[in-house]
């Protein structure tokens, strides 16, 4: 049963995950963490960051990760499979169709206008994790390193364009001298 | 057969050693596949990346699966994909293995205080580069907020809202195509579509770069 949920919520993310990893986070907090339930926000924020240090495309190391945690190594293969499947089947039957230049230019058109519910997508995302697991000392004591942490990467992340591994590390060690 | 191998291997290595995702994956397949290998003609490659990149699923398992499939047919395709796929689901496995032990450890969820607040920016600050991108005026900001909304405030799955996106977005693509159309018919020489087609290829590459920037 499980492994049947795990094939039907990778498929689905792998037909719906318009516009890179990021878009798919979204998609895959709402199926694993407020669905299914199979992890908590906390599980989820420390899967997003060992995804982003790991190499290889983030959506497919979430997948790897969700289904271990909730099948083991079978259901990590499965996930991993399931999300790869839309992918197979687009190459053989849809591609063909979308190499004619004036249908390439409906995708890309498409993809313009799907941009900005995409960005909204990824933000909603961000949202979601704003609580009191992730942010612990959240409303206890005058300082809230939590706080502080998330707005300093942001800021370097934003305005500087940081090296997201080089703040996950940074915070990992403020993280360890701070709680 | 031994193409098949010889595009395992390229991806392979590209799945090992690229950090930060699929854009930041392409101009070492590019390298690959245009430079060294000569599979496909610079043109082609970069026609091909302006469609991948607007299909739904995992940019690198598509780039994969259609160098694959262009060089050396079904065989390339699935050599390619599980290249590109093999070297992140051997890590993770052995990361979440190794991670289950220590999760408990104290210092281990110290650290992991501090990384998580962080996680939270790293998803917040690409979401508000891509609107910037997307070029986001204060009449289409409206689509980005309903989109928080929806999802953040009303709980509504975040598939619902990209079909309805998807839905809108269709019909603004077949609105903008039908509006060309009427003027090349309007035109009605020759030469004009050449160009018309060429400054195509150009914007879609303009956008792939601007993409790999609202990425990286």
């Amino acid at each position: 049963m499980i492994y049947l949920q795990l094939l039907w919520v990778f498929v689905k993310i792998g037909v719906l995950g318009f516009g890179g990893g990021y878009a798919m986070l979204s998609l895959i907090q709402h199926e694993v963490v407020d669905h299914y339930g199979w992890m908590t926000t906390t599980d989820f924020a420390d899967m997003v960051a060992i995804s982003q240090m790991t190499p290889g495309p983030i959506s497919i190391n979430l997948a790897t990760y969700v289904g271990h945690t909730s099948a083991g190594f079978g259901g990590a293969l499965l996930a991993s499979f399931a999300l790869c499947l839309p992918s197979i089947i687009m190459v053989y039957f849809i591609l063909k169709l979308f190499m004619s230049k004036q249908n390439s230019a409906i995708l890309t058109n498409t993809l313009k206008g799907l941009k900005p519910a995409i960005a909204g997508l990824i933000f909603a995302a961000g949202l979601a994790m704003m609580n009191t697991q992730n942010f612990v000392d959240f409303g206890c004591g005058q300082y809230n390193i939590s706080v502080i942490i998330c707005v300093l990467a942001f800021v370097a992340s934003y305005f500087f364009k940081a090296n997201p591994i080089l703040l996950i590390v940074l915070s990992g060690i403020i993280g360890f001298f701070a709680f | 057969m031994k193409k098949a191998f010889e595009l395992f291997w390229s991806f392979f290595k590209i799945g090992a050693f690229t950090l930060g995702g699929g854009y930041a994956m392409l101009s070492m397949v590019e390298k690959a596949v245009v430079d060294q290998k000569k599979w496909i003609p610079n043109d082609e490659f970069w026609d091909m990346i302006a469609v991948v990149q607007s299909l739904p699923g995992v940019f690198a398992v598509n780039t994969a699966l259609y160098v694959g499939h262009r060089v050396a047919g079904t065989k390339g395709a699935f050599a390619a994909m599980l290249g590109a796929i093999i070297p992140s689901i051997v890590i993770i496995l052995l990361l979440a293995t190794v991670f289950h032990e220590f999760h408990d450890n104290p210092v281990v969820e110290r650290i992991f205080k501090g990384i998580r607040p962080c996680v939270v920016a790293l998803i917040l600050a690409p979401s508000l580069r891509m609107i910037k991108s997307a070029k986001v005026t204060w009449k289409t900001a409206i689509i980005p907020i309903a989109a928080v909304f929806l999802i953040w405030w009303c709980k509504i799955s975040p598939a619902y809202v990209i079909l309805a996106a998807i839905a809108g977005s269709l019909i603004y693509a077949l609105v903008i195509n039908r509006r060309e159309t009427a003027r090349r018919e309007t035109r009605d020489d020759s030469p004009s579509t050449v160009s018309g087609a060429s400054s195509r290829v150009s914007e879609s590459r303009v956008s792939s770069q601007n993409e790999k920037e609202a990425e990286s």
